[in-house]
């Protein structure tokens, strides 16, 4: 077996945190649910960008040379407030008044409240419309940053999708990438059985777009796509990814219920235990250097 | 009774030469259209500095959304379609993405009220109004003429935060120059009167002029105000107007339900209760027509706004 790279074994570790922030949050939020499979689903891609793939400053969240998310299939929030939190925009304690009165993290990412969510996020079908004009912009200003949108698979039953995929290569936009959480399922029941997709690849390339198909728990596959998308020229790239709903929990994942609702304390309890062999699984943390620290 | 000559160009027209004038001046501002950038005046614009039009095509959710993406990265961004697609089919990407985060997008509707005329009830408009004004934050206006339209765009670019600008397809009458002053959120009392209050709007505001002097010509004295600004509506003229002459007729191009009148009215029940006529659309839709034909057949005639007057103040006086 290839040793991973220390960069590969971080953003596992990151992103195991970050399902653990998940579930905490389901599970102690209050009796408001919470959407743990769609924020399970992309939880590996939300980590790649805020972790290594996206330019970024936590401690100057409005920095106008920054790359941008927009987390289009709002409703995947808990992966992001977790992702901001982790990456030092807000304490991690705050992760815990997620949807609760009086909060700055909002039932749907909101601009303006919580530092480092780029856009407003929650109505479906109208991320990539607003990532448009946000990479619009960045290249009137002649500003060097990207673009990146997440879109639910569902999310793209929205007509509004198309009108953006549209104007976005024929404006030649290269500076926004589209990434698709393709888990089939929906709030409803399977994409499939409600309105399919199929071939989503080919309406993307008809549409102008370089597509990239990807293995959206593939932590490598994800970031070296994601890079290769940033520095693509000429025209916006898709990439779709290929994930399971409610990832990494053995009772969430391919579980439609997970969809919105929350966590009991026991479910919390046998999440962590199943995160901890996962981060276990890693081997002992590296210290810098690659000097391994056996007391952690 | 006064005559108001028509102008020549409409305020679509004056929209976009006022959005050009300010692109000059501000590297920052951008304007955005949805196969509309024409249609609002914004053809010299989009010759002179193609990179400063953005024509979306034929999609006015994804034109809304997009404003928003601008806005959110600095920009200042003037943009629209017409009226019925701008508060209608795209209101939710108004209202979430605009208007919700205060971005500074001013978004005008073509075809307002009556003027889509021809078009037919396609392309008119007659709720824009009452619609946009309940979204929290969104400053909503209808210019009267030209030379107010040029004096309201340059208003509003020193007023950050969502507008929607109602503008005409048609040209209407002249009513003021260049010395007209907008502050967003005041009114501008056009001629004083004691006898009651004529609020109108817009198109309409012409009308109320001439009522005035039909009705001084029956010895009553009416004053005038105008009311582009409908939200934020300017509170303390309405109720000066209410302690001052005790009767009020708003008189608007539009639906009787939630607009101009909606707005006088929610004011006045709660602060100064004194009769009221809402003299606009009565709840229907309208029809293909020419424009002016079309305001008097749909109530809007300077009789309708005569003979309104004359019950306000029979209920004033009972």
């Amino acid at each position: 077996m290839i040793a991973m790279t220390d960069r590969t074994e971080t953003l596992k570790r990151t992103a195991i945190q970050i399902r653990r922030d998940i579930m905490d949050i389901a599970a102690h939020c209050g009796n408001g649910t919470i959407h743990v499979g769609p924020a399970l689903s992309c939880t590996d891609i939300v980590t790649a960008l805020y972790f290594d793939v996206m330019n970024v400053d936590p401690q100057n969240p409005l920095w106008e040379g920054r790359d941008r998310f927009v987390m289009s299939k709002g409703h995947a929030y808990p992966a992001l407030y977790s992702a901001l939190a982790e990456r030092g925009y807000f304490p991690r304690e705050e992760l815990l008044t997620t949807r609760r009165i009086n909060s700055r993290l909002q039932g749907h990412p909101a601009l303006g409240k919580t530092p480092g969510v780029d856009m407003t996020s929650g109505s479906l079908g109208n991320g990539l419309s607003c990532g448009l004009g946000i990479a619009w912009a960045l290249k009137l200003q002649k500003k060097n940053a990207h673009v990146f949108v997440l879109l639910g698979d569902g999310e793209l039953q929205e007509g509004a999708v198309w009108e953006a995929a549209m104007s976005a290569p024929n404006h030649r936009i290269d500076n926004l990438t589209a990434i698709v959480d393709y888990n089939h399922l929906q709030s409803g029941g399977s994409v499939e059985n409600i309105n399919d997709l199929h071939p989503l690849a080919d309406k993307w390339r008809s549409f102008g777009w370089k597509v990239f198909e990807i293995d959206g728990h593939d932590i490598d596959e994800i970031t070296d796509r994601l890079r290769l998308a940033k520095t693509f020229y000429g025209r916006p790239v898709c990439i779709i990814a290929h994930t399971v709903k409610g990832k990494g929990i053995s009772f969430t994942e391919h579980d439609n219920s997970w969809h919105s609702r929350t966590a009991t304390q026991e479910e919390f309890e046998i999440a962590m235990k199943e995160l901890d062999v996962q981060e276990e699984a890693l081997g002992p943390v590296p210290l810098k250097g690659g000097v391994w620290d056996e007391t952690v | 009774m006064r005559q108001f000559e028509m102008e020549k160009r409409t305020t679509r027209d004056a929209y976009g030469a006022a959005v050009f004038e300010l692109a000059k001046e501000d590297p920052s501002i951008i304007a955005i259209g949805a196969d509309t950038t024409h249609n609002i005046g914004l053809r010299d614009m989009t010759q002179a500095m193609p990179d400063r039009v953005i024509d979306v095509g034929i999609a006015e959710q994804n034109m809304m959304a997009v404003a928003a993406g601008l806005a959110a990265t600095g920009m200042k961004v003037w943009g629209g379609s017409f009226a019925p697609f701008v508060s209608m089919r795209a209101l939710e990407q108004f209202r979430t993405f605009i208007a919700y985060p205060h971005l500074n997008v001013k978004m005008c509707g073509g075809m307002g009220g009556l003027s889509g005329s021809w078009e037919g009830v396609t392309h008119q408009s007659t709720e824009d109004m009452a619609i946009m004004r309940t979204i929290p934050g969104t400053t909503v206006v209808y210019p009267a003429d030209t030379a107010s339209t040029r004096a309201i765009v340059r208003a509003l670019d020193r007023f950050p935060g969502p507008a929607y600008l109602r503008l005409g397809k048609v040209p209407f009458r002249r009513i003021f120059d260049d010395s007209y002053v907008f502050v967003p959120g005041k009114a501008n009392l056009l001629e004083d009167g004691s006898d009651l209050t004529l609020i109108g709007c817009g198109a309409t505001l012409a009308r109320c002029l001439q009522a005035k002097d039909l009705l001084a010509e029956k010895g009553i004295s009416a004053r005038v105000l105008d009311m582009s600004c409908i939200k934020p509506l300017d509170k303390d003229a309405v109720c000066a107007a209410a302690d001052e002459t005790g009767a009020i007729v708003t008189v608007e191009e539009g639906s009787v339900i939630g607009g101009l009148g909606g707005a006088v009215a929610e004011t006045l029940v709660q602060y100064r209760p004194v009769p009221v006529k809402i003299v606009g659309v009565k709840d229907v839709f309208a029809e293909t027509g020419e424009h002016e034909a079309l305001m008097d057949k749909y109530g809007l005639s300077v009789a309708d706004i005569v003979c309104a007057a004359q019950e306000v103040l029979a209920k004033k006086k009972g």
